[in-house]
């Protein structure tokens, strides 16, 4: 059987004549029909294209079948961002990092499964119910971007795109033992994305291994006329330099990221991988990221108050849900933002719409943003000393579905390595680097660079990826 | 602790209808969420610069043309307007603000 490809060896497959686009691709949609119920890792798929196209014409990705989040706009295909308000909610156009994939050859599979509005750390925040983890059914694949990375670590994709606002990309990649990457704020048009929080949203690949993830990252990357948080700084060919010597360079370990909460065998398998990395002639620096425990806090007053803002456009008036027993305009908008709307969504409408409010404000919203200033300052003067900072992508490797339902506030708590990341709009990446000895479930390494040093990062996660092959 | 009557008047701004039993979750919810948040206020950010992003532009202008980015043609318009629930000769129909009595 054909399975388990990866960019590399699809155009090899192709370039060879062993199979053709389409034939891959039909592969692909093969075992997605046969797996993905008991997965969930879809929520919808699509007919192949006929795109045989001749050598000459052929883009760098021609023929890889990849799977995307389903909050990106694909033209003419159904996109619900994970919620029952979208249901039915149909593309009018492409997003850039489509539009950049297609123009290099890829394929897509289908659209996969999230936690509403990319709002959750399990998809079990999805309407259309969890995705399960491909290495044990009963737990989660993690979240937001769960039903990328199971699609990928299950090989129903060769690669695929998943969002990341606090972690959505690194965590899921980190319970599903594939790589993911989140690149610095400003290198990926988010144009086509629905917006979760836009001060922090980032689009970036998911994948089998460091390589394809930084093929992606170089397909993806660059200034866009239609976003204008986009920088137009030119984007290193990472995918060139992955073997590139890695002694000298200086790592920094927070000493707050060891502390309470941290499970035993992540740490032990964290601090196993550093100890390689020095072995291969890195140079490992204790430092203090002292804003570290304040992050979480200020994270959940920043996406709540931005989630508030960006979900007021559904209101049932141009396009979703729009709830039919409705006598006046305003019932239109409460009745099908009730009716709309999964609960994770409503809380925090709910309270950003509060951190937001007058009274409110100063308190909450301002306080939180000048922390985050705090919070920026300490990763400017760790990087003045360091080159990146190394730790765990989660406090636990994947818990069962259901486990953590009931307390929002410990969902929360599982992103506390990942939101600081986004919050200073750093570039990120998740590596497996082992398993549990007790669930033998993957635990993911997190190396986080400077701002639009992605480089660093894919060199050093290559280079560990190779020494725990 | 957060009240009934607040989380009430915080779900109308946000257009949200909720039913008794969602109130009392999220009263509590929100209460342990808001309680977790509040450590923040512990913390001296006296002649501290709000960060509201990350990236060093500040004003990012065009020309104001029209850039012919997206034409509307019969077909954008369809897909656009007709996600609507209610459309009439091109136009988006919502009900009516002002009640005629």
């Amino acid at each position: 059987m054909i399975s388990g490809f990866t960019i590399k060896s699809v155009r090899e497959g192709i370039a060879k004549g062993h199979f053709s686009s389409e034939e891959i691709f039909k592969v692909y949609a093969e075992k997605i029909k046969k797996e993905n119920k008991k997965l969930n890792a879809y929520l919808s798929v699509f007919e192949a294209k006929k795109t045989d196209l001749p050598r000459e014409e052929q883009g760098e990705l021609y023929g890889v079948p990849s799977a995307i989040k389903d909050n990106m706009l694909i033209e003419g295909t159904t996109c619900t961002a994970g919620s029952k308000i979208l249901k039915k909610y149909k593309s009018t156009f492409d997003a850039t990092v489509i539009d950049k994939l297609s123009k290099a050859g890829a394929q897509f599979l289908g659209k996969t499964n999230m936690d509403e509005f990319a709002m959750g750390t399990s998809t079990e925040n999805s309407a259309f119910g969890p995705t399960k983890n491909p290495h044990d059914l009963k737990r989660v694949p993690g979240g937001s971007s769960g039903g990328s990375a199971a699609a990928v670590a299950a090989d129903l994709a060769v690669f695929a795109l998943g969002s990341d606002t606090g972690g959505s990309i690194r965590q899921p990649a980190s319970f599903c033992g594939v790589v993911g990457f989140k690149p610095s704020y400003g290198r990926v048009s988010r144009h086509g994305l629905i917006a979760m929080a836009s001060s922090l949203d980032q689009i970036g690949p998911i994948t089998k291994n460091v390589e394809d993830a930084a093929l992606i990252f170089e397909k993806i990357a660059g200034y866009d006329k239609f976003d204008s948080t986009t920088l137009n700084k030119s984007v290193p060919e990472v995918s060139k330099k992955l073997n590139f010597d890695i002694k000298g360079i200086k790592i920094g370990l927070p000493k707050e990221f060891f502390g309470k909460g941290l499970s035993p065998e992540v740490e032990e398998a964290i601090k196993a991988s550093v100890r390689k990395l020095e072995e291969t002639g890195c140079i490992i620096e204790e430092v203090s990221l002292p804003n570290f425990e304040n992050a979480l806090a200020v994270y959940y007053i920043i996406v709540p108050s931005e989630v508030s803002s960006n979900l007021a456009r559904f209101d049932g008036i141009r396009y979703g849900h729009s709830s039919k027993k409705s006598p006046t305009l305003s019932d239109v908008y409460l009745n099908s933002r009730s009716e709309g709307f999964g609960p994770e969504s409503k809380r925090r409408i709910i309270l950003g719409t509060y951190a937001l409010s007058s009274g409110y404000y100063d308190a909450y919203y301002l306080k939180a943003q000048k922390v985050r200033a705090l919070l920026k300052k300490d990763f400017d003067n760790v990087f003045k000393k360091v080159d990146v900072i190394v730790g765990p992508v989660s406090p636990t490797t994947a818990f069962k579905i259901g486990e953590k339902a009931s307390d929002p506030l410990s969902l929360y708590l599982e992103d506390i390595y990942t939101v600081p990341v986004n919050l200073a709009g750093l570039p990120g990446i998740s590596v497996p680097c082992g398993l549990s000895k007790e669930s033998k479930m993957p635990i993911g390494f997190q190396i986080i660079g400077k701002y639009f040093d992605e480089e660093t990062i894919f060199r050093l996660a290559y280079h560990l990826e190779e020494t725990l092959k | 602790m957060i009240t009934n009557k607040e989380i009430q008047k915080i779900a109308g701004l946000a257009r949200i209808k909720l039913n008794v039993k969602e109130e009392n979750k999220f009263k509590k919810e929100l209460s342990s969420i808001l309680e977790y948040i509040d450590k923040l206020n512990k913390i001296d950010t006296e002649n501290v610069e709000p960060l509201y992003q990350t990236i060093e532009i500040s004003n990012a202008l065009r020309p104001d043309r029209h850039r012919k980015d997206f034409e509307i043609n019969e077909k954008l318009h369809k897909n656009l307007i007709g996600q609507a629930p209610h459309s009439q000769n091109g136009f988006i129909k919502v009900k009516s603000i002002i009640n005629k009595k």
